[in-house]
């Protein structure tokens, strides 16, 4: 056994029954990361501390303080601070920079949980992108073919497990960051209910889209993660601490549609009902992501599921709301960079004033100054009505539709992106055709609301296609126990790209 | 609505970033492009509406969770200052802003 395909029970079975200590587990995935150079997808790797932290967590193993993931590896999106591993955010800006402290989610998985960390991963500046090409550190590659993007902003976090280069990543979403590069490389993720993970450390784009999630090889290593990174904190003013998010996630996961005799008569789905937008299927659509969409919607309906056809009237301005909240948020978020306390500084410069706007021109990348400007125009005097608060009100609207649509089923279903991976190159100098992509993603974003996305099957090319699932406010366990049972009828979620199986 | 070459210049003044002549040139065409998609938004109806900044506000009232005002950090000035670009005696250096 390699250890390298295997899902986090196995190696959790493995690692108690000493088949292999949390060191080799280590070893085994860092000469991988080694031979995998070329797909750029780690930022910063660093033996010794990985190492260091692996024999910790024999050490807990030895003694018998033992979670579901201790030992596990687990490789962290560029976007969550660590204090031994750089954290660059994929910028210049940050180039050098380590953080004084961890973030919540690093905290959790690693001193909490006991995951073994491998390093960081490459993802688009700042997490602003849809196809990782926004790195400062270079575009990382689709395992599947390395000549097309991975999806963004989380594209080093998906690729580095569709190469099997860690078991489990973390990413963030803040208008499909999690879920599109996961559909783009055949992997699962979720983003969580915007307030269930603790955004205590992760590098801030749009502070009330920002949402961190877990990345695997399937939904249950999914709910498995996703218990261990959630959870009130107090140092973040948007966590949330209300009844539903206390109840533990993988409660609900393992409840849910699980057992009894819905389960043995093969329909364990029984009475869910799946909304199906009309306006996700479209034109814009790619044939091939329609075919694949439609044949795991079938797929869903054998395991006794109902397909009932909704609207989502405001699904097209949900690209227009996104891009004047978001980059709003951004130019306020971003405005902390100054050369001053850390981050790049020019050498260029006559006063005080004229090294700020240097060292901001020369350490941010080109998207990230255009939606700084973008955000500093829609908030700018005359315009903060007639832009912001109008994409806010817009926004509510798009929030309302979702609730209008949950009267009538259980969760939306649809496709995640609207084509598979592009060629890298092929939309670089063209911003809005970049953010047309976007399109299924961003009305959950903006909702708030939970999204996943699932492998179900292959286009055009032999690049993978993602299914979105999407549920309502706190309904993670569900949403991924009903992706487990497809889960366990199909077999999307275990193939490999050639080269990396 | 279509962003002038002063517009332009000026937003960059406000947003902190230095854009020389050839930077304007390539973003008046791609920040027009992103005007062209947000402009939709004017058409929509939205009388009456409350903006909604917390998305859970659509379910919820989602009131800004308030702390109470006390110190809950130790003094960390030098790990703080680790990643200073330039530093003396422990606190930050700037050109020189008062003659």
């Amino acid at each position: 056994m390699n250890f390298v395909h295997s899902t986090l029970k196995d190696l959790r079975v493995a690692l108690d029954t000493k088949q292999v200590s949390a060191a080799e587990l280590a070893e085994v995935f860092l000469a991988r990361a080694e031979k995998a150079l070329a797909l750029n997808i780690f930022l910063h790797i660093d033996r010794g501390l990985t190492l260091g932290q692996a024999r910790e967590a024999d050490a807990r193993i030895a003694r018998g303080d033992v979670g579901a993931l201790t030992g596990i590896p687990v490789a962290h999106k560029d976007i969550f601070v660590t204090k031994d591993w750089r954290s660059t955010a994929g910028s210049r800006m940050l180039a050098d920079y380590v953080s004084p402290f961890d973030a919540a989610v690093v905290e959790k998985l690693g001193a909490g949980a006991g995951m073994v960390c491998l390093g960081k991963l490459n993802c688009d500046e700042f997490a602003m992108g849809s196809s990782n090409e926004n790195s400062a550190f270079g575009p990382v590659r689709n395992p599947w073919n390395p000549v097309k993007i991975p999806g963004g902003s989380s594209g080093g976090s998906a690729a580095a497990i569709a190469a099997g280069l860690t078991p489990a990543a973390t990413g963030t979403d803040t208008g499909g960051s999690l879920r599109q590069p996961a559909a783009m490389c055949g992997i699962t993720a979720i983003k969580p209910t915007y307030g269930r993970v603790s955004r205590f450390g992760l590098i801030a784009f749009a502070s009330s889209l920002d949402q961190g999630g877990p990345m695997a090889k399937s939904a249950e290593d999914c709910a498995l993660l996703l218990e261990a990174m959630a959870g009130f904190d107090e140092r973040d003013s948007t966590s949330l601490n209300s009844n539903e998010t206390k109840t533990p996630i993988l409660a609900r996961f393992s409840e849910a549609f699980g057992s009894g005799e819905r389960a043995s008569a093969g329909s364990p789905l029984q009475g869910v009902r799946i909304g199906v937008p009309k306006e996700f299927f479209g034109a814009g659509l790619a044939p091939d992501v329609a075919n694949a969409v439609d044949a795991a919607l079938s797929e869903f309906e054998k395991l006794g599921a109902s397909c009932v056809e909704i609207s989502l009237p405001r699904t097209s301005l949900s690209i227009p709301a996104y891009y004047v909240i978001a980059p709003a948020e951004a130019s306020s978020n971003l405005s902390r960079f100054d050369g001053v306390r850390y981050g790049h500084r020019t050498r260029k410069y006559n006063d005080l004033a004229e090294m700020i706007a240097n060292s901001r021109a020369e350490g941010f990348g080109a998207e990230v100054k255009r939606r700084i400007l973008t955000g500093a125009y829609v908030l700018s005097h005359g315009y903060y009505d007639a832009y912001y608060l109008q994409a806010q009100r817009v926004r509510r609207l798009i929030g309302l539709d979702f609730q209008e649509a949950f009267k009538s089923c259980d969760f939306i279903m649809g496709p995640v992106a609207p084509t598979t991976a592009w060629d890298i190159g092929a939309k670089n100098n063209d911003p809005v055709a970049m953010y047309l992509e976007d399109i299924y993603t961003l009305g959950v974003s903006l909702a708030g609301l939970p999204g996943m996305s699932v492998p179900c099957g292959f286009g055009d090319g032999n690049m993978p296609i993602g299914l979105q699932i999407i549920g309502n406010y706190f309904d993670e366990g569900r949403m991924l126990a009903a992706a487990h049972q497809y889960q366990q009828v199909t077999d999307w979620h275990t193939r490999r790209p050639e080269a990396f199986a | 609505m279509k962003l002038t070459p002063d517009d332009l210049k000026r937003i960059a003044h406000l947003a902190r970033i230095t854009v020389s002549d050839a930077d304007v040139a390539q973003l008046e065409t791609q920040l027009n492009g992103i005007f062209g998609l947000i402009d939709k938004l004017q058409a929509v109806d939205t009388k009456g509406l409350e903006p909604l900044s917390h998305p859970l506000d659509v379910i919820a009232d989602m009131t800004q969770r308030l702390r109470v005002d006390l110190i809950t950090e130790n003094n960390q000035r030098e790990v703080n200052m680790a990643n200073a670009p330039s530093q003396e005696n422990g606190l930050f250096l700037v050109p020189r802003v008062l003659d």
